[in-house]
């Protein structure tokens, strides 16, 4: 099966190399090749085109924060905005150092969420209070700090199904 | 640059940036903001009581008057209000009263 995405054509190899890749992003094209019984050269042609067509956007490191001792704490904070100003905010909030995820929502008001985080609730604090309270168009706050995460994963695709065969 | 009377200085209109912004606990914040002492005055009256007291047993009050408007004479004042342990509408009152008399003495100073 072909699956149109945004402009971009990818067959069932090329989904089946974004789950391999997905596991583990560091195997080479030789193993993810012989696991998908298919020529490494076609692995490497494929996964060049992803990165080209900016399907694939980055490789990262997930870092085990709690295993190398960092003090951190984790909130999710809620900002209500004026209408006009919502653009403005979230842009700001995504270049802020202490924001790890921005996302603008609809509900019976427009508000943004942002996933942030800081050493202590002293300092969350203070972020708050010195950095987002005073960009203009924000109208009030909220903010829940994550006490325990159960779940925290990027969307995956499992068994070699496209997100669309999985809905 | 504008120079100013000490007493005009604490009473100038601040940039946003160094506004007090009011919170009912940490990282909520209530959406009411004071950019002078002015303005303060009047938004003690419509905060909810719990902001001041978050404010105030945190020491937010204390060390805005002190950093930011740079008035050590308001910042003692309200130190010691906070020794006094003022909860709800007593709070409220007796903060407003206390800071609405300081602004007043600052204004005749500056005529």
């Amino acid at each position: 099966m072909k699956i149109k995405n945004r402009g971009n054509v990818l067959d069932d190899l090329d989904w089946r190399i974004l789950q391999v890749l997905q596991e583990d992003a560091k195997q080479t094209y030789v193993e993810t090749g012989r696991r998908l019984q298919v020529a490494h050269s076609t692995v490497h042609e494929r996964i060049k085109k992803m990165e080209e067509q900016g399907i694939i956007e980055k490789y990262t490191a997930i870092v085990n924060l709690d295993k190398v001792g960092a003090k951190y704490i984790t909130a999710i904070m809620t900002v209500f905005t004026d209408p006009k100003e919502s653009g403005n905010v979230a842009e700001r909030l995504s270049k802020l150092e202490e924001v790890l995820e921005v996302f603008t929502s609809l509900s019976e008001e427009l508000l943004i969420i942002a996933k942030v985080t800081a050493e202590d609730q002293e300092k969350l604090h203070s972020f708050i209070a010195h950095s987002v309270a005073p960009l203009p168009g924000v109208l009030r706050i909220r903010t829940s700090i994550v006490t325990k995460k159960y779940k925290e994963e990027m969307f995956s695709i499992k068994g070699g199904q496209t997100p669309n065969e999985r809905l | 640059m504008k120079s100013f009377s000490p007493s005009s200085r604490i009473l100038r209109k601040l940039p946003r940036e160094n506004a007090f912004y009011f919170f009912t606990s940490i990282g909520n914040y209530t959406g009411v903001s004071a950019e002078s002492l002015e303005e303060f005055i009047q938004k003690i009256k419509e905060v909810n009581t719990k902001s001041l007291e978050f404010h105030l047993y945190r020491g937010d009050f204390q060390k805005w008057a002190d950093e930011t408007l740079e008035d050590r004479e308001l910042s003692e004042k309200i130190k010691n209000l906070q020794t006094l342990k003022p909860v709800g509408d007593a709070l409220r009152d007796q903060l407003y009263f206390m800071v609405s008399r300081r602004f007043e003495e600052l204004k005749r100073q500056t005529l």
